[in-house]
């Protein structure tokens, strides 16, 4: 069996993305970059797969410009046999990135393709669903286990009041939620040996698809801030703040 | 031209945020349609066709709906969807699994979590952790999008409208996948997407026990749901479907109670809403605190028990 996991490169979480001052971007120049939280999940566990003896190739791929070639070292220093970069300027959104990673499964004819249920950039939370879509497969989205069966796999979903088990016919494609695993510390020296690895690179236009943004963002602004808090003494002033001066308890 | 909007539904009533999702559907002012799709669903689609500004229910009624399969419902909703100008949702677990599905099949652009609907193709929604808002404008003739549910007020339910209710039926069903089973975490809480009160506690907790014994008894004197931060999550003091934040449920209670919760972005967007939040954390310092209009600097062992002794 053979896993294909989709990579993002996005600022890294920790990072307060500032505005431009102009309010029609975000200005990420010079923030720190790295995987998608959720894809590093993803990549975890298409290699503990591949040491329970279920799988032959984990194949890393991302969409970009040539610098997101870094979380592709990093899929490789976690332990990935393969990556690929589809490398493209264009500005690229959920319903093109799935177009491309159409085209990418094709060459590659993976068994199962593992995606993160979110980039923490965008916040979209689509791009899985809507390559299931467009292979016509069927799709495990927010999962928080799998286990390889034959022909299959089966997949705990974290839904709202619980989780809820699939099984998916392969080939499929599934998204991982943070609780699927805890991705395993990349060592210096791997990522050493791991800058020494081709990268397989294709350039987007050469698919012939349409990939350009359906979507033009406008502005963008802070939200609403709140009012600095009061600081209070004691629960009883809490108490009487919250019941006569908010009638939010009887 | 109307706008489609997929039910969702626990198999006995209509979820709030259904309700929800028919106000903001009110903003493009075309009819409202709503799908309601499952198993003996007579009385569901009857409670969707009494909500003020619905103008359509569309039932469909299957023993393999029971448990609803994304492939299943895109199916219905891309059949359903033909003359429908906007295919709606909330961005719940279930909207979040079919509705990118829809739109990829009907080859537009979908927006996610819209907290604000400024035009028929333009909205607001929040990118980075809900620490910036972007306002977005689709060029696609057809509008996908899930909505914020905690933005938007509930529809209100007028017993005079009874809006026509229409049959479809469920022509194939996916053969990629099976449905195999389902947990269910039991709680004698409110849902907490809907809660009017919601006690939210942190990794400060210590245990799942004291997660319990420290928060319940003031969640019960508050007719409060759970809430709990991904690192509480994390070490196993709760289910992880009671997440708040930006990888969580999101909510805008009446009340926010944050209990040692140290106010990581990823939490607050999922909570920063609320109408009166209030934060009890022992570090002066506190992030929460920023987002609260009340808290107490102090030690949440002493101060929740306190507090639940205070309201009597
Ligand atoms: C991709 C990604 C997604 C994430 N999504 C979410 C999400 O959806 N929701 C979420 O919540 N987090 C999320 N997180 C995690 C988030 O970044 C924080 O790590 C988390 O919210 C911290 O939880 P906490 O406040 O319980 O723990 P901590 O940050 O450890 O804070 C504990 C707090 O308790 C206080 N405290 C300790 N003891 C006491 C006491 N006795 N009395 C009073 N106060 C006390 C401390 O002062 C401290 O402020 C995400 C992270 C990532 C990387
Ligand atoms: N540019 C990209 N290259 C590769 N994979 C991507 C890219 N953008 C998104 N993905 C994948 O799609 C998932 C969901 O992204 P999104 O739909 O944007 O929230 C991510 O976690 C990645 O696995």
């Amino acid at each position: 069996m053979k896993i294909l996991v989709a990579v993002k490169r996005v600022v890294d979480y920790n990072v307060k993305v500032r505005l431009k001052p102009d309010g029609s971007d975000v200005d990420i120049a010079g923030a720190k970059m790295g995987i998608n939280p959720f894809d590093e999940n993803a990549i975890e566990e298409a290699l503990r797969l591949k040491e329970r003896g279920h799988v032959s190739e984990v194949v890393a791929v991302t969409l970009g410009m040539a610098a997101c070639q870094d979380v592709l070292r990093h899929a490789l220093a976690m332990g990935a046999d393969r990556a690929i970069l589809v490398e493209t300027d264009v500005l690229l959104q959920p319903l093109g990135i799935a177009r491309l990673l159409k085209a990418v499964v094709e060459r590659e004819q993976p068994d199962l393709i593992i995606l993160g249920k979110q980039a923490i950039d965008d916040d979209a939370g689509q791009t899985g669903q809507m390559l299931a879509a467009l292979l016509g497969v069927g799709q495990g989205t927010f999962i928080s286990a799998v286990d390889v069966h034959e022909g299959e796999v089966h997949v705990t979903r974290e839904v709202d009041g619980g989780t809820e088990t699939l099984a998916l016919r392969l080939p499929a494609v599934v998204t991982a939620d943070l609780r699927l695993n805890e991705p395993r510390y990349v060592k210096l020296p791997n990522l050493m040996m791991a800058k020494k690895k081709p990268i397989q690179t294709y350039q987007a236009v050469d698919f012939g698809i349409d990939a350009s943004p359906h979507l033009k963002q406008l502005t963008v602004a802070n939200p609403p801030t709140r009012k600095p808090g009061i600081k209070l003494d004691s629960v009883q002033e809490l108490v009487e703040k919250l019941r006569t001066e908010k009638k939010v308890i009887g | 031209m109307s706008v489609l909007i997929l039910a969702e539904h626990d198999g006995h009533t209509l979820k709030q945020a259904t309700y929800r999702a028919v106000t903001a559907a009110q903003h493009w002012q075309l009819p409202v349609h709503v799908l309601v799709a499952g198993h003996t669903t007579a009385a569901i689609a009857q409670e969707a066709a009494a909500i003020q500004g619905v103008a359509q229910v569309i039932q469909v009624d299957a023993a393999v709906l029971a448990h609803p399969l994304a492939e299943d419902i895109a199916d219905l909703l891309v059949r359903a969807g033909g003359d429908h100008t906007v295919i709606l949702a909330a961005h719940t677990a279930f909207g979040k699994n079919v509705l990118p599905r829809v739109a990829a099949l009907l080859d537009v652009a979908m927006l996610s979590d819209v907290v604000t609907i400024v035009g028929p193709k333009t909205y607001v929604r929040p990118i980075y952790a809900g620490s910036i808002y972007a306002t977005v404008e689709s060029i696609d003739a057809l509008q996908v999008l899930t909505i914020r549910a905690s933005s938007f007020a509930a529809a209100s339910v007028s017993p005079g409208n009874a809006a026509p209710i229409v049959m479809m039926d469920v022509s194939t069903t996916t053969a990629h996948v099976r449905w195999l089973g389902q947990v269910h975490n039991v709680s004698e809480r409110p849902e907490l997407a809907s809660a009017r009160v919601v006690v939210s506690g942190g990794r400060s907790l210590g245990s799942a026990e004291k997660f319990q014994v420290v928060l319940a008894p003031l969640a019960e004197k508050l007719d409060a749901a759970l809430g709990a931060t991904r690192a509480a999550v994390d070490a196993g003091f709760a289910p992880n479907d009671i997440q708040v934040g930006q990888t969580g449920t999101v909510v805008a209670p009446e009340l926010y109670i944050a209990v040692g919760i140290s106010g990581a972005v990823q939490h607050t967007a999922g909570m920063k809403d609320s109408k009166v939040i209030v934060a009890i954390n022992h570090d002066a310092d506190a992030a929460i605190f920023q987002v609260s209009d009340y808290y107490l600097v102090a030690d949440l062992f002493e101060t929740v028990p306190a507090l639940t002794e205070a309201l009597g």
